[in-house]
């Protein structure tokens, strides 16, 4: 990655209005505030249902300053492509397009028009922010709610499947970028999505957003669980760029030193209080063979 | 141009003359063939559009209503199963009030899989919102997806145009393909009312609630039902712009004249046979063949189905006897959703004939004429409303 950005040249101009509808210690506030800064004025945004759609207020507010499109659950990506096509006929081209949708929107019923998208490699931004459940519609699993973790779908013992791999999956389309980022590296997100800008084809970024309410956390909090989910390797930040992988920033600095252990990151959160020891166990093993591998 | 060409590239030459500028599409029988001849013109050259080759019938609206959002003129097609898995978006499209043009190149709808004509697919999409005009041969198909642009900008109300899957989409016949400068100046390009502009931002299709709210300057806007009411109004409005559109279109390519029904011998008739698309002209023999032994028999082909054209439905059957209608659908529990609407508008008339109704030919099973002439040379018969249970023809239980 070039030159850093930091929080001293981060552009100063807001385009989310304050005054949003999300929930107190919203990780999605967070990307979102900052992806837009990274994304610009010039750029036209696409959002299924999803927690982002009531962020952005309710008709005829708007908390957005950049023109949006909301459209049905299936079809993020398909209405990206939309949007570009006829920004291609009217010779409109500079003007970017990101799609932003949650897990649910991206990882379940929005898969079949991403993946359509990626094969056809429609000049988009697809932006995953990943709350690990339904949390719109009550915190009901999703594809990519992680094992163990209790939701009002999963209510007793907690999500029995292991959190589907959405980056792995996008970059096995042959995107010329995929990356990872976290509410709680802010600048490290900027960036990316600023280079996503500069690539041609579909982008894919996937997000990491903490959710006080859904994972069950205190809202001051945010950032740390955030934090702790990288530091402990259980989410870790990287690029696949033409089909290279390297981790970057926060995860990168953690090769050769010694992680924080996954319990540290589930006693943080009521949503695993169900978790045994021998699932933490595991889990532990599972995120230190994925590191083994980091660092051969 | 007079050539020899089947119903789905009648459509397509419609679709390249009205200089579509996205067309987005995933291949169903019996519709392929027109997608397939779009995206030979795109790829040689000879249309200037975007062809998006989508991976199914949900995403094919929905890079048409993103398309049409951002200000260009938009197209797609389907028939039966392929209508009803875009089905969230077709009530999208209407709700959003995009100008789209779909033609329905209409099937049976599974299960069991068919693949032959009837007309299921499109009625039930009847109350989406969407104006739904039937076309019965191959020169109204490409003059209705003409006029379909122009009708679905002037009201921003989407248009499916519906014709008969192999019955119009395979056949051959003769038809005029009008030259593009007239229609050129027949459909000047779209003017939209807004369209997705970094500089001029806006928020569409956002969470409403169920009461109405103030915007930021303190002026109430119109909350989910006034929006809906719009959608009905403007749609009711619709029926005269329809009759606007046809005169216009008469005037520069001398066909119409019937924009809403399409009667045949029906002025002085006791009895009409009434239905959707090409079976009309099978009706018409048969009411030749009952003219000649001596019962006065009409058609009434219903062009328009929605918004339904009520007050040109009753000028031309509320002076009849009876009514019989022909239909390849069935709201099912109920009886034929055309047979419905005919009823409902006769309500008021003061000599209400009586309405018969036959299910024909649904999964494409063959309509032969001997059958048809019989259900209504029967029906000619009746002196009264003997039963309200459709009857169904060519059945071999």
């Amino acid at each position: 990655m070039g030159a850093k950005t930091t929080i001293l040249n981060l552009p100063a101009e807001e385009l989310v209005h304050p005054g949003t509808r999300a929930c107190a210690g919203c990780g999605l506030g967070i990307v979102y505030r900052v992806g837009l800064k990274a994304l610009g004025r010039d750029t036209i945004l696409v959002v299924p249902p999803s927690c982002l759609t009531v962020l952005q207020g309710l008709y005829p507010i708007a908390a957005t300053q950049l023109p949006c499109l909301n459209v049905t659950f299936a079809s993020t990506a398909a209405a990206a492509t939309g949007v570009l096509a006829a920004l291609k006929v009217q010779g409109r081209e500079h003007i970017t397009v990101a799609a932003w949708a949650g897990d649910g929107g991206t990882s379940d019923i929005g898969i079949q028009a991403l993946s359509g998208a990626c094969e056809r490699g429609d000049n988009f931004i697809f932006i995953c922010y990943d709350n690990e459940a339904y949390m719109n519609t009550g915190v009901q699993r999703s594809g990519t709610t992680p094992r163990g973790a209790i939701t009002t779908t999963t209510p007793i013992h907690g999500k029995p499947q292991h959190k589907k791999d959405m980056p792995r999956i996008m970059a096995a389309h042959g995107l010329s970028y995929v990356a990872t980022g976290s509410a709680a590296y802010p600048l490290d997100l900027y960036d990316k999505i600023k280079k996503a800008k500069t690539m041609g084809g579909t982008k894919y970024i996937h997000l990491h957003t903490p959710c006080p309410p859904g994972w069950g956390f205190d809202t001051r909090y945010t950032v740390s669980v955030g934090r702790l989910a990288v530091e402990t390797g259980l989410f870790d930040l990287y690029e696949i760029e033409e089909g290279v992988f390297h981790l970057t920033g926060p995860s990168a600095r953690l090769v050769g030193k010694e992680r924080k252990p996954v319990s540290a990151y589930f006693k943080t959160q009521s949503r695993f209080r169900a978790l045994t020891q021998a699932h933490i166990a595991e889990m532990q093993q599972q995120v230190d063979e994925t590191w083994a591998g980091y660092e051969k | 141009m007079h050539c020899i060409e089947s119903g789905n590239v009648a459509a397509a030459y419609g679709v390249k003359l009205a200089r579509a500028q996205v067309i987005a599409a995933y291949p169903i029988t019996p519709q392929t063939p027109l997608t397939e001849k779009l995206s030979e013109f795109v790829d040689g050259g000879e249309m200037q559009a975007e062809y998006i080759p989508v991976e199914s019938e949900h995403s094919a609206l929905a890079v048409c209503i993103a398309a049409s959002s951002t200000g260009v003129r938009a197209f797609t097609a389907t028939s039966a199963n392929g209508l009803l898995y875009m089905s969230e978006q077709v009530h999208w499209a209407a709700g959003a009030r995009l100008p789209i043009v779909m033609c329905v190149v209409n099937r049976g709808v599974g299960a069991p899989w068919t693949i032959w004509n009837d007309h299921q697919d499109s009625i039930s999409q009847r109350d989406a919102g969407w104006i739904q005009v039937y076309a019965c041969d191959h020169q109204q198909i490409i003059d209705t997806v003409i006029q379909a642009f122009y009708l679905a900008e002037a009201v921003s109300i989407p248009v499916m145009v519906c014709y008969d899957g192999y019955l119009l989409s395979h056949t051959y016949m003769p038809f005029d393909i009008p030259e593009a400068a007239q229609v050129d100046h027949f459909l000047p390009p779209f003017k939209p009312a807004y369209a997705l502009d970094p500089s001029q931002p806006a928020n569409l299709n956002t969470v409403t609630l169920p009461d109405i709210r103030p915007d930021i300057r303190g002026d109430l806007a119109p909350g989910y039902m006034e929006i809906r009411h719009n959608l009905h109004t403007d749609l009711r409005q619709a029926i005269e712009n329809v009759a606007e559109i046809d005169a216009r279109f008469k005037d520069t390519f001398g066909r119409g004249g019937c924009p809403h029904v399409e009667p045949y011998r029906s002025d002085d008739a006791d009895f009409i046979a009434v239905c959707l698309g090409s079976l009309s002209y099978q009706l018409r023999d048969v009411a030749d063949i009952l003219r000649d032994e001596g019962l006065k028999t009409g058609v009434c082909g219903i062009r328009l189905y929605r918004p339904f054209p009520d007050e040109a439905v009753v000028d031309a059957l509320a002076k009849a006897k009876g009514i019989v209608v022909f239909e390849k659908a069935l709201s099912y529990g109920n009886q034929g959703a055309l047979c419905g609407d005919i009823k409902a508008a006769l309500y008021h008339s003061k000599q209400r004939p009586f309405v018969r109704n036959y299910i024909v030919g649904l999964g494409g099973r063959e309509i032969k004429t001997a059958d048809l002439l019989a259900a209504f040379r029967a029906s000619c018969a009746q002196t009264d409303d003997e039963t309200d249970t459709p009857q169904w023809i060519g059945l071999n239980l």
